[in-house]
């Protein structure tokens, strides 16, 4: 056990965290250099494609060092705020953090907010400024954010560049020498947690643990001790670029395990295995429940593909298990589900997988967060979409979400950035220097107001020189009205939206405007109202199509204009039509997307 | 078959103008040269069948000196067949066309002429920065029917931001009153990254109006209708027999090769097209390579192809024609076409489908709609 060493790598979104395990990965042979390619570790199309992590990876390599062999467990973990309980998860699982910071951004909101996830777990942290190779490194000044940030000396710092290879392996001998090595007793009652699992059409549900105590021999019978049910751990092994089926495995180890599940709800992540026979006495401390932020209605652009939704929601759940949904109905759109995200690029790319994997084309509704409604009469709601909200006269009052929100900018965007924020219903509560070109700003606000356009606008304002983190704090009472939208005097309940009433006549105009940019003429005119209750607060109109036509049409235009026209039909294969206007795909999310 | 050169010369830049040209004149002896060499390098596109039809465009094709128009026929000559009635069109501006020009077009084999007159106001062409004037259109057509060419075409635009209805008439009726057996007439569109689209934007001219481009439009059918010409393509009209054919050659799916810098060729399996540059294309060329891509068209493709040119036409689209790419597409046609005829914009004659008046303000989205993807 003393030549094991469990670590993740946390970092900003894009600071560089799975370029950097690649190096870690070529340096000590995990990946041949034929097989090696960037990022390696994000399997994902979807990963691949942006150039994001989505979810952690673990892999096993191994070091040599001073004539010893060490079997290192490294975490990838994803930045993206949406994902930050992948980060705590793999969290659970490890001694030590690499923790990185991009040379040239600096310490970012993500850079506080994980590192102080590893901190609540007595990680130990190693510091490493990354990407020094970039010609606007400025190594001086992120040396001091970090020493000021950890308190720790600056020649605890290492220097890499995950482009060049630099610092790799002196991150390599400290991470033998500074993170502990995993305590532990193989001989004691089995007791190991899961913290990740993913789900295989072929194996089922392949469970990645880590053993705190004692010893996991194949064919052994366990207990999930959450659930409750026994298994035979039919399969256990390491996680190497694939996996690697073991005889045994035990204290300070992380591996898999394969019980044959299928179905993914049958284990939960954060759940202790034991031996059926000899269970330990206690469990580990597991994680909470991922709750959902962004809720929003998810429909068939024809309506006869609902059943096959459901199957692909249900596929798409077992391996991604922060996804939730429930069958809902709505007038404009027909039968659907109501389906919970953890913020907005979730819901982009759970929209995206059920194009790719399931071929299912989806409108996805105007989204919200979840609200708790009082009625009159005493009970309690939960709303989860605007249609939810009781009548104004049963209505006693509704409760919003509230988060507290880091935001990490340049002194000179501090003016902007608060405006933004008072906007938004925002209130400063605090303001950090982290030296003189870094301050710290934290806001209490509500929830509903970031979820949109809150970081484009964040980013735009401040020119890039602004990141941004948030958790959830409570509930607060909010004077909340349903706002509706009729298309040709009918009411679309899909575009309603729950909006803060003193922001109604202002949001109602630019939902008007934006909606006629995204909806295509048609040979008739269309009127876009908003109103609330009887009461009409905006309108626009759009003005009936005279001609659709392509003057010249020669040898060269051919081509050309056939792609074009394609192009349009598949754009109206995505349309739904709501009355006689045709919705595009995208215009419920885009509805709320204003750019200035 | 056609042949197509693509002439990439210009003498000034018309503001609503986005083809592939330079107002340059210093390299066209070297492109002259290319253009000589491609057709060589491309002789066998055609498989050696005869050329019915030679189209000379651009650009501006009359700006070509004598020298290089006649290198470039001797090539033609002398690498294709050419049968003895074929059309060999050029595009001409009026501000080219001096007596001693004509002629020699005429000498040289050119049999019609295609004239960009545009609009006979002054103010329109001053709008689009034509490089003629009104008395120039009008002496250019005199000296061409003088010359005695007789296929003559002349290019009008209508729904130009400075113009009225009644502008649009006299052009019309304008045009009309020269011994002309063809007439393009093209909506002015406003192509993205055009002076035209920067100076709406800018608010130096008014926006074009859709309303009244459509009206115009109406008024053109009208027009034609009244005088007896025959519409047989969105934007062309003739008097009886007098079609373009190489033009009309595009609409019917037969293949083409294009020569020079932009053009693009057809083989019904397959479309190419040069790039767009003119020193990268020369360069290429003088090294003995085509610059071009290529497009390999599946079935899907050539369908959607048909239904796209063959609606713009009189002869619009056959069901004989649509059951050869299999029985699917008849299905999938006749299927998408029962909402065009009921909203008016098909009719249904025995088997053939074509545009009515109506559907030819939107045969954009009638032949999208019909497109299979
Ligand atoms: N110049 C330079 N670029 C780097 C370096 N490391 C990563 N990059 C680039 O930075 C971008 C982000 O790299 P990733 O490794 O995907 O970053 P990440 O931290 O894993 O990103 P997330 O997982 O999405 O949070 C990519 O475009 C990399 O090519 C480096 O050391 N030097
Ligand atoms: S003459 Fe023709 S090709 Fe040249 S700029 Fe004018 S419209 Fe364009
Ligand atoms: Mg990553």
């Amino acid at each position: 056990m003393e030549n094991i060493r469990n670590f993740c790598i946390i970092a900003h979104i894009d600071h560089g965290k799975s370029t950097l395990a690649d190096r870690m990965l070529e340096t000590t042979s995990t990946i041949g250099a034929r097989d090696m390619q960037d990022q390696a570790l994000d399997n994902m199309d979807l990963e691949r494609e942006r150039g994001i992590t989505i979810k952690s990876h673990a892999i096993q390599m191994t070091h040599q060092k001073d004539g010893q062999t060490y079997v290192f467990n490294l975490i990838d973990t994803p930045g993206h705020v949406d994902f930050s309980y992948e980060v705590s998860r793999s969290i659970g699982a490890c001694e030590g953090a690499l923790l990185l910071v991009d040379a040239a951004q600096g310490i970012q909101a993500q850079t506080i907010s994980n590192l102080y996830l590893a901190i609540e777990q007595d990680l130990e942290i190693i510091p490493i400024i990354n990407k020094v190779d970039m010609p606007s490194a400025q190594v001086e000044d992120v040396t001091d954010q970090i020493v000021d940030l950890l308190g720790c000396d600056p020649s605890d710092i290492l220097l890499a560049s995950g482009k060049t290879g630099l610092g790799v392996p002196e991150i390599l001998d400290a991470v033998v020498d500074r993170i502990p090595e995993p305590e532990g007793d193989p001989n004691e009652p089995l007791q190991a947690m899961i913290f990740d699992s993913v789900f295989n059409p072929y194996r089922g549900v392949i469970a990645y643990v880590r053993i705190f105590n004692g010893t996991l021999k194949k064919g052994d019978r366990v207990r999930f001790v959450n659930t409750g049910k026994d298994y035979v751990a039919e399969e256990i092994g390491f996680l190497k670029m694939d996996l690697v089926p073991q005889s045994m495995i035990s204290a300070g180890d992380v591996g898999y395990v394969i019980t044959g599940v299928k179905e993914s709800k049958e284990i939960k992540v954060g759940d202790t295995i034991t031996l059926s026979e000899n269970p330990c006495s206690e469990v580990v401390k597991g994680f909470e429940d991922v709750k959902p932020m962004v809720f929003a209605g998810i429909y068939p652009i024809e309506n006869e593909h609902f059943e096959d939704l459901r199957d692909s929601l249900e596929k798409l759940q077992l391996n991604d298990a922060s996804l939730t949904f429930e069958p809902e109905t709505s007038m404009a759109l027909g039968f659907g589900f109501r389906c919970g995200f953890l913020g907005m690029l979730h819901l982009e790319i759970i929209q995206e997988r059920l194009s790719r994997e399931f071929d299912q084309e989806v409108i996805t509704t105007v989204p919200n967060v979840s609200y708790f409604a009082y009625t009159t009469n005493g009970d309690k709601i939960d709303v989860h979409t605007p249609n939810d909200l009781p009548e104004p006269t049963k209505l006693d009052k509704v409760e919003e979400p509230y988060i507290r929100a880091a935001i990490i900018t340049k002194p000179e965007y501090i003016g902007k950035i608060l405006n933004l924020c008072i906007e938004k219903r925002g209130v400063m509560k605090n303001q950090n220097y982290l030296s003189t070109s870094r301050v710290e700003l934290l806001f209490e606000m509500p929830l509903g107001e970031i979820v949109f356009d809150f970081y484009d606008r964040l980013k735009s304002i401040s020119r890039g020189y602004a990141s941004f983190d948030y958790h959830m704090i409570d509930f607060r009472a909010s004077d909340l009205v349903k706002m509706d939208i009729l298309l040709n005097s009918e009411p679309v309940d899909a575009l309603s939206a729950l909006v803060h009433r003193s922001k109604a006549d202002y949001l109602g105009r630019k939902i008007c405007k934006r909606l006629k940019e995204l909806l295509p003429r048609k040979q008739f005119a269309i009127a876009i109202q908003a109103s609330i209750g009887a009461k009409i607060i905006a309108r626009e109109t759009i003005s009936a199509l005279r001609k659709d036509v392509t003057a010249k049409c020669y040898g060269g235009d051919i081509s050309r204009k056939r792609k074009l026209l394609e192009k349009q039909k598949k754009g109206k294969k995505k349309m739904r039509q709501i009355g006689n206007v045709d919705v595009p795909q995208k215009t419920f999310l885009q509805v709320l997307k204003f750019d200035d | 078959m056609g042949l197509y050169i693509h002439i990439p010369f210009c003498k000034q830049a018309c503001h609503y103008c986005n083809f592939h040209f330079t107002t340059s004149d210093r390299y066209q002896e070297q492109m002259v040269g290319a253009i000589v060499k491609e057709l060589y390098l491309q002789k066998d596109y055609l498989e050696g069948r005869s050329l019915e039809s030679i189209y000379f465009g651009g650009g501006t094709p009359s700006v070509l000196s004598e020298k290089y128009l006649a290198d470039i026929m001797e090539a033609i000559y002398q690498w294709f067949t050419v049968e003895k009635d074929a059309e060999i069109t050029l595009e001409a501006n009026p501000d080219d066309l001096t007596e001693e020009k004509l002629r020699f077009l005429k000498d040289t084999g050119i049999n019609r002429l295609s004239i960009g007159v545009q609009s006979f106001r002054a103010e329109d062409l001053s709008l689009m920065n034509r490089a003629h004037t009104r008395e120039e259109a009008i002496l250019s057509l005199d000296r061409a029917f003088e010359v005695g060419f007789q296929d003559i075409s002349l290019d009008l635009i209508y729904g130009i931001p400075t113009s009225t209805d009644a502008h649009w008439l006299e052009n019309m009726e304008m045009a009309l009153r020269f011994p002309i057996h063809h007439l393009s007439a093209y909506a002015l569109t406003i192509e993205p990254k055009t002076a035209l689209a920067h100076f709406i934007r800018q608010g130096k001219y008014p926006p074009v109006d859709e309303a009244m481009a459509t009206r115009q439009f109406e008024m053109l059918m009208d027009f034609a209708q009244a005088k007896g010409w025959e519409h047989y393509e969105i934007s062309n009209f003739a008097l009886a027999g007098k079609i373009a054919r190489h033009n009309t050659a595009y609409w019917q799916g037969k293949a083409y090769l294009g020569i020079g810098p932009s053009a693009h060729s057809f083989n019904i399996q397959s479309r190419q097209w040069n790039i767009a540059n003119n020193q990268t294309y020369m360069k290429e060329i003088e090294k003995g390579c085509v610059p071009a891509e290529k497009e390999f068209l599946d079935v899907v493709t050539r369908y959607n192809e048909y239904v796209m040119t063959g609606l713009r036409t009189k002869w619009g689209c056959s069901l004989g024609h649509i059951r050869a790419y299999g029985a699917g597409f008849e299905t999938f046609f006749r299927k998408e076409m029962r909402a065009k005829i009921q909203e008016g914009l098909v009719v249904e004659n025995g088997t053939t489908y074509t545009l009515t008046q109506k559907g030819k303000h939107f045969a954009d989205k009638v032949a999208s709609d019909l497109m299979m993807v």
